[in-house]
């Protein structure tokens, strides 16, 4: 084989394989798209609102949409994105009005423990449990807990009650995807779940030294 | 069991204290669920579907007993099995409820909506659940057989898995958020694994069941139900695509697990 032909040859080829790769990405990019469209019709079809369930609570806002798809997080392009959405939760949170981070832990305890609020067959006035103990141990003595979150026994004796342990808790309560874009952690204050003064009294039953999960 | 002492069981489980039961622990609800296990109420719901399937009923007075639940007209055995599967007439994929609305439909008269707009455990859905515990119990013991092989059906699968992990809400939480991972548990509830074979068929394989904690008989649709309803989504239309995409996608998953419906559930 001459020079040249092999040259070409390999122009050829080069060029083949961009022109190709540029129309698989056309097409899958177009299946995506009508892919997307019918799951949008899909969902748009199959909701009502009920009580205080309005409909609007199926669109999605951008941390949702990137924990909805895993492939796309474990991307770079998705990491970068959430690197930037745990910025903008931090951004959102608010610090205590009075300055008091710490509140009272036998209210905490039963907020900890109340998983009610929020749902369709509630009402806008009941109070939104913080359903801690779904998912966290906290108080041993306390033995119907969930896993899907770590255990919090002895949470303030084991860390210290610092300043930065006690703003660190404050934020991820608040806000817990300021940390990790998307952890199974509801956003209290984001979405304003509990009030300042019930997540001050979680604050509590978590960091205040004579709590019984300090004990 | 004689009948005297399956009626004691019967007796049993109404006056039992629920409170208590709940925070057992996950052996102790499989002793008392190996306990009940011949006198599970869901017998009541059966006896009561079979007579509904054969009762000619609604406008056109006309009984279920022609009804095509895939395996062509009155074959009721091994039927959920396969279910949700394409149907060439309404050219979709249903499940068992949704199909069942069909059929009443169209043999019966009785119209889909008024089925849809009924509460859960009332007027046409109690009929409804009834039916729907007739026929899973003559797929009991059989392995759950769903194909993808149509487009439809695929494309169905496919919305499903999407829809599985799609977060919204105040909570941002999807059905992944709790059903993602083995081991894990609400409270002392153990959550199973719906995206692996063997934790589905716990999900897929013992629903519709009869809650304990609620003295209910739950379709898989009231299952769906509550379960969006606790993740402070909006109200899932029943029957709509989505509950079926759902159920495409943990039934597909589930594939070749034993049935084990009616099951018996906290």
């Amino acid at each position: 084989m001459t020079r040249s032909i092999k040259k070409s040859l390999q122009e050829f080829i080069i060029l083949t394989t961009i022109v190709s790769g540029l129309c698989y990405s056309l097409v899958t990019n177009a299946q995506t798209t009508s892919f997307d469209k019918t799951f949008n019709d899909m969902m748009n079809s199959s909701f009502r609102t009920e009580g205080i369930a309005d409909i609007s609570r199926i669109k999605q806002d951008a941390n949702q949409k990137l924990c909805s798809d895993q492939k796309f997080y474990m991307t770079k392009a998705g990491e970068k994105q959430a690197r930037a959405i745990e910025k903008q939760n931090m951004a959102t949170i608010v610090q205590p009005s009075d300055g008091n981070y710490i509140g009272d832990w036998k209210s905490g305890e039963a907020i900890a423990q109340s998983g009610r609020g929020a749902t369709w067959t509630d009402t806008a006035e009941l109070p939104v449990g913080g359903g801690c103990y779904n998912c966290h141990e906290i108080n041993k003595k306390e033995l119907s807990y969930g896993n899907i979150g770590p255990s919090l026994w002895n949470y303030g004796k084991n860390r210290g009650y610092s300043k930065e342990l006690i703003t660190y808790t404050w934020n991820r309560i608040n806000n817990s995807k300021a940390y990790n874009a998307c952890s199974n952690m509801p956003r209290f204050g984001h979405f304003k779940l509990l009030t300042e003064k019930q997540i001050q009294d979680v604050m509590a039953l978590l960091l205040d030294p004579n709590s019984p999960v300090n004990q | 069991m004689n009948f005297i002492s399956k009626s004691y069981f019967l007796l049993a489980l109404t006056v039992l204290p629920f409170q208590g039961f709940a925070q057992s622990t996950s052996d102790e609800i499989a002793k008392y669920r190996e306990m009940i296990a011949d006198g599970n109420p869901s017998e009541l719901y059966e006896m009561a579907g079979e007579e509904l399937w054969k009762k000619p009923a609604g406008p056109k007075n006309t009984s279920l007993e022609r009804c095509d639940l895939g395996m062509g007209p009155g074959v009721v055995d091994g039927a959920a099995a396969r279910l949700p599967k394409y149907f060439k007439d309404t050219n979709r994929v249903q499940d068992l409820e949704s199909r069942l609305m069909t059929c009443m439909e169209t043999l019966q008269g009785i119209s889909a909506q008024s089925v849809i707009d009924a509460k859960f455990g009332v007027g046409p859905k109690k009929d409804m659940d009834a039916i729907v515990a007739y026929v899973v119990t003559k797929s009991k013991g059989q392995k759950v057989n769903v194909s993808v092989a149509h487009p439809k059906e695929k494309l169905m699968y496919e919305l499903g898995k999407k829809a599985f992990s799609f977060q919204g809400g105040p909570y941002d939480f999807s059905c992944a958020s709790c059903h993602n991972a083995p081991g894990k548990r609400i409270r002392l509830q153990d959550l199973p694994n719906l995206t692996t074979q063997e934790g589905a068929i716990v999900g897929w394989g013992y629903w519709p069941a009869y809650r304990v904690s609620s003295g209910q008989f739950w379709t898989m649709q009231q299952r769906i139900n509550d379960c969006l309803r606790q993740q402070r989504l909006p109200f899932p239309i029943y029957g709509s695509d989505f509950t079926i995409a759902v159920s495409m996608y943990m039934a597909v998953t589930a594939n070749g697990g034993v049935i084990q419906t009616p099951g018996l559930k906290r």
